[in-house]
């Protein structure tokens, strides 16, 4: 509770600067009253866990298909505009999951996770403007090289554990970056690539918004499946151990670094996916959508969810890509919203909005 | 005979925490490794589970050399341990603690998994049910959901005893288990490793206890600053007047 309040406190002060004495203290109190309610409501909930509601127990499977119908009539009720933000939602929880198999379940973390998106999109990019393939036949490749440079990181980086990992990873996501915004002859530098086209089916141009949200949500539902798969086998017991201790894990029979090369290239695998989806629904690419802070952003989503939990990484990014669009006026301060939100979360909710299932009976089948 | 140890040596630098030891191991035995602290004893475990690779010397493995193997190929021979300092995977369930021991014995692997395949369901319920085993040899397998960081400190031990026994090992290496136990667990602890020893698993156990060391020991190897100075049974390293002597310097220790 104190902590809370100094807390409060702190924040306020910080924001001085960009916001004068009447919006600082404005700050203060919204956000005290905030929490105020926020313990209102933890309490509430206490006393509702405790009385029973009886009557209303419901299968998941229908909150499922509940939950299935709208995404799938999500496009004739939305704007485009809305819709817009909704698929970049989906592209970054593909992103967010395959960042969180390396974070989340494995404990590797990579700071330089943007560089497989980027390699992801420019690959799709090339392959589509220079190569003359279709999207689809540039998907698998894209996937493809994101992944064998996802190894190529993951010889060098491997040997390295925590605070060394996050920093060389963050090297090579700057590398990456600086490549694209150099590399004239191939990339275009800061211009970026244009002229990517629409995929096709059969002949048919899927260039609508609403056909771009059809590919996210399989590509979507896709990666929540097979992650999730994986997740409850042998493989993804196998990082977690890791995660938990890897010595304990390597004595217990687990080749780590197998598994850590396996963890880095299925991650790559989805930043591949997520970047193809992006360049083309941007038909363009550039280096900045690739910086330093986008893997940042990433790694927020991860964090913020819930380390190591699926349903944590999809709210995450959801919340991370909604919120600031939500709130376009306060752009200015998107960094220091989000940067006061990890540190909320590190003090009180260091496990994550969402605390990942590990016991049996969840994981059973 | 199941582990020959010839002339191991590990330094660090000019450190040298054991120096040129030998030993045997026969089947279905249980060998104590007593000594001082820093004496050598944990960190000859760690050569002899290929954490650490040693400097000089062979570690025999069943006649064949495992010197310098890493250590889930050690394990996947037949060797476990258990850490001194407890090693669970806190935030994990304690069932699936004792599934990861599993993970050499199993196979299924990134497609069979994705695709839920018969075989992959087949190997999960084993792999589960095999756990609940382990669980119920040892005693908590109520605890099966709870997650492991949450259970009490000498059942955390003994999870660790579970967990290197699902590895399905046949030697077991078992570092300090009862530190930390009160007196009742530490009767509990005995009769499980000698449960275990009737099982037909050998084991080699570093302990400070000496009601435990004398009780349940078949052979007694005691390190002082990493040299072996005495081999024998119980009877004959109580009366050794070196052992005393290096020991602790007092006569009333056993
Ligand atoms: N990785 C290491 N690097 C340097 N010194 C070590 C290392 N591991 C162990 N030692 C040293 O080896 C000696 C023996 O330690 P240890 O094997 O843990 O003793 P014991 O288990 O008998 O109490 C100690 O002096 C310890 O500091
Ligand atoms: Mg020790």
């Amino acid at each position: 509770m104190i902590k809370a309040l100094l807390f409060i406190l702190w924040i306020s002060f910080l924001s001085l600067p960009f916001m004068g004495i009447k919006g600082a203290l404005f700050l203060l109190f919204g956000i005290s009253f905030a929490y105020g309610i926020f313990l209102a409501v933890k309490k509430s909930s206490i006393i509702f866990k405790e009385v029973k509601m009886p009557g209303i127990s419901y299968e998941p499977r229908i909150l499922y298909i509940v939950i299935f119908i709208i995404l799938l009539a999500l496009p004739f009720g939305l704007k485009d505009y809305y819709l817009d933000v909704v698929i970049l939602a989906g592209i970054y929880i593909i992103l967010a999951l395959g960042l969180s198999v390396v974070i989340g379940f494995c404990g590797l973390l990579n700071l330089g996770f943007a560089a497989f998106y980027a390699i992801g999109a420019y690959a799709c990019a090339l392959f589509m403007t220079k190569a003359g393939l279709g999207f689809w036949g540039a998907l698998p490749l894209s996937i493809l090289i994101t992944m064998i440079s996802g190894f190529i990181l993951a010889f060098p980086a491997l040997r390295l554990h925590g605070d060394y990992l996050a920093i060389v990873t963050l090297g090579f996501g700057e590398i990456v970056h600086l490549t694209l915004n150099n590399w004239d002859s191939l990339t275009h530098g800061p211009n970026g690539i244009s002229g990517i086209t629409v995929p096709f089916i059969f002949g048919f141009a899927l260039g609508s918004l609403s056909h771009y949200y059809y590919i996210v949500l399989i590509f979507v539902l896709a990666a929540i499946f097979i992650v999730r798969r994986i997740y409850y086998s042998r493989t993804g017991r196998a990082w977690l151990a890791i995660r938990e201790d890897e010595t304990a894990a390597e004595a217990m029979g687990i080749n780590t670094t197998k598994y850590k090369f396996l963890a880095f290239a299925f991650g790559a695998f989805w930043a591949g996916l997520a970047g193809a989806l992006f360049a083309s629904k941007m038909r363009f690419v550039s280096p900045e959508s690739f910086t330093f802070m986008e893997s940042v952003f990433v790694a927020c989503m991860v964090i913020l969810g819930g380390l190591g939990s699926i349903p944590g990484v999809i709210f995450g990014s959801l919340l991370l890509v909604v919120l600031p669009e939500a709130l376009r006026e306060f752009q200015l301060y998107r960094m220091l919203a989000l940067g006061t939100g990890l540190v909320l979360m590190m003090v009180f909710r260091p496990q994550g909005l969402i605390k990942p299932k590990t016991t049996i009976n969840h994981r059973g089948h | 005979m199941i582990l020959e140890v010839r002339n191991l040596t590990k330094a660090f630098g000019g450190l040298k925490p054991v120096e040129e030891v030998s030993f045997r191991v026969m089947h279905g035995v249980i060998l104590s490794i007593i000594g001082p602290n820093g004496a050598g004893k944990t960190t000859l475990f760690n050569c002899l589970t290929g954490i650490y690779s040693p400097t000089k010397g062979h570690v025999l493995f069943e006649e064949k050399d495992v010197t310098g193997k890493k250590p889930y190929e050690v394990t996947a021979k037949g060797v476990a341990r258990t850490f001194q300092n407890i090693r669970i995977f806190g935030s994990m369930s304690v069932l699936e603690n004792v599934m990861i021991g599993q993970h050499t014995r199993s196979k299924e692997g990134f497609l069979s998994a994705v695709m839920k395949t018969a075989k992959f369901r087949r190997e999960e319920s084993e792999i589960k049910s095999k756990a609940y085993e382990y669980l119920e040899f040892i005693g908590i397998a109520d605890y099966a959901d709870a997650d492991a960081d949450s259970l009490p400190y000498g059942d955390q031990k003994r999870l660790e005893i579970a967990r290197a026994l699902a590895t399905e090992p046949k030697i077991l290496l078992l570092d300090e288990p009862a530190a930390g136990m009160n007196p009742q667990e530490t009767i509990e602890l005995m009769k499980l490793i000698n449960r275990i020893k009737e099982w037909g698993k050998t084991v080699i156990l570093i302990e400070h206890d000496m009601k435990v060391v004398m009780g349940i020991s078949d052979r007694i190897i005691v390190l002082d600053h990493g040299v072996k100075i005495a081999e024998g049974t119980p009877k004959e390293i109580q009366n050794n007047p070196d052992v005393i002597e290096a020991y602790l310097g007092k006569e009333d220790i056993f």
